[in-house]
């Protein structure tokens, strides 16, 4: 179990999930990355920014 | 089965009570009154409802005895009635807004008129199951809520729960479909004028307004907080989208917010907090919940402080009136309260 760095939700990671993989918070929708596995870690993971063709 | 007579069920109010209605499992509709359409088929006025309800309206004379009234006319006339109608079934909810204020002395405040029966409105308990669904499981008479209220109502409780605003400085901003004017027509109802609109109609002084102050107080300390509420007709049929501004009561965050709309419904069948990073309608759009009886709240903290924006969509002819009608109905009888209402609204619409 982690909580999500966003909103504070707590999420269930799979045995098998590692890290460098992204989750997202079911909750608030923020693509987390996992950072570690022994404890659970996660970050927000980087953001594509919107481009309007300004 | 529960025999269900509608007094009242030309109107829009009426109409959706008896599509929620016909498709319940517990219910059979009895007798569905109608003065001005008595003897001509439902489907006249409720297209929608051809071979599935094919009743014929009845003048109310012919009201009988059921175990539940669903009260459907206008606001003014459910006051005068109420005494010969609670004789008239086991439990009675009444859809306008008659009933819905405790405090007798709101009625000339806020409706200009003098509630002709005082004694019953401590009867009635507010027919909004987040706000009072232990009550209701008791009680013989429910009223409807605003729909405007309920919008606002769910997006604001939270918030009032955990203590995180002040009691002051409240604006509710709220953007209503023409099908909570009514089934009357007037000018500013004809299609040119309508269509396209973008129309303040009740920049101050909204009827609605006494519901949300009376149904936050207990939530603050048993004041009323000040609840200033502006409504504009947009160009919708159904559907509301309250949004709401409030400030913080100190140092409040993401998180404080989460946890505060967490805690409140959570457990809630029918609230869901929307506040999404990705996706489509990442805050409350009451696009997506046309017809159902879902109300999605959702809120955002100005990142310069100082205020919480907080977001109530509801559909008006649903979670703002007739679901929450038969939602109070169900916990009034004992039965689930998601029975009959479990319909997720449509998408794209």
């Amino acid at each position: 179990m982690v909580e999500c760095t966003e909103c504070g939700a707590t999420l269930a990671m799979n045995e098998d999930t590692e890290v460098g993989e992204l989750i997202t918070c079911g909750d608030c929708g923020a693509d987390l990355e996992v950072t570690g596995m022994t404890p659970p870690m996660v970050q927000l993971a980087p953001q594509e920014e919107e481009d309007w063709g300004e | 089965m529960l025999r269900v007579n509608v007094l009242g069920g030309s109107g829009y109010t009426g109409g959706e009570v008896l599509r929620i209605l016909a498709t319940h499992p517990m219910v059979e509709v009895g007798i569905v009154t109608s003065s001005s359409n008595a003897g001509k088929p439902l489907h006249q006025l409720h297209p929608n409802l051809r071979g599935v309800l094919d009743l014929t309206f009845s003048p109310r004379e012919r009201l009988d005895h059921a175990e539940v009234l669903m009260v459907c006319v206008p606001h003014g006339r459910a006051m005068e009635m109420m005494p010969q109608l609670l004789q008239n079934a086991d439990k009675v909810i009444d859809l306008s807004a008659d009933h819905r204020l405790r405090d007798p002395a709101d009625y000339p405040t806020w409706y200009g008129i003098t509630h002709p029966h005082p004694e019953n409105l401590q009867r009635f308990v507010y027919g909004v199951p987040e706000l009072h669904r232990e009550q209701l499981r008791s009680a013989t008479a429910a009223s409807g809520p605003g729909c405007m209220a309920t919008a606002a109502n769910l997006a604001m409780l939270p918030l009032f729960k955990a203590g995180l605003v002040e009691e002051r400085h409240i604006i509710v901003d709220v953007k209503i479909g023409s099908s909570a004017a009514g089934v009357e027509v007037n000018i500013s109802t004809h299609h040119p004028e309508r269509a396209n609109v973008v129309r303040a109609y009740a920049p101050t002084g909204h009827r609605h307004t006494a519901e949300v102050e009376q149904e936050l107080a207990p939530y603050n300390g048993g004041r009323k907080p000040r609840i200033d509420l502006s409504a504009h007709a947009v160009d919708m049929v159904r559907g509301i989208l309250a949004t709401c501004h409030l400030r913080p009561r100190g140092e409040v965050t993401d998180k404080d917010l989460w946890k505060a709309y967490r805690d409140a419904y959570g457990a809630e069948p029918f609230v869901r907090v929307v506040n999404q990073k990705a996706g489509l309608h990442q805050l409350p759009n009451p696009k997506v919940l046309l017809g159902s009886n879902f109300g999605d709240v959702g809120f955002q903290l100005d990142p310069r402080g100082e205020r919480i924006v907080a977001f109530g969509a509801i559909d008006n002819l649903v979670k703002g009136a007739a679901g929450s009608a038969v939602a109070s109905m169900n916990l009034m009888c004992g039965l689930p309260e998601r029975t009959g209402l479990e319909f997720p609204g449509l998408h794209p619409v």
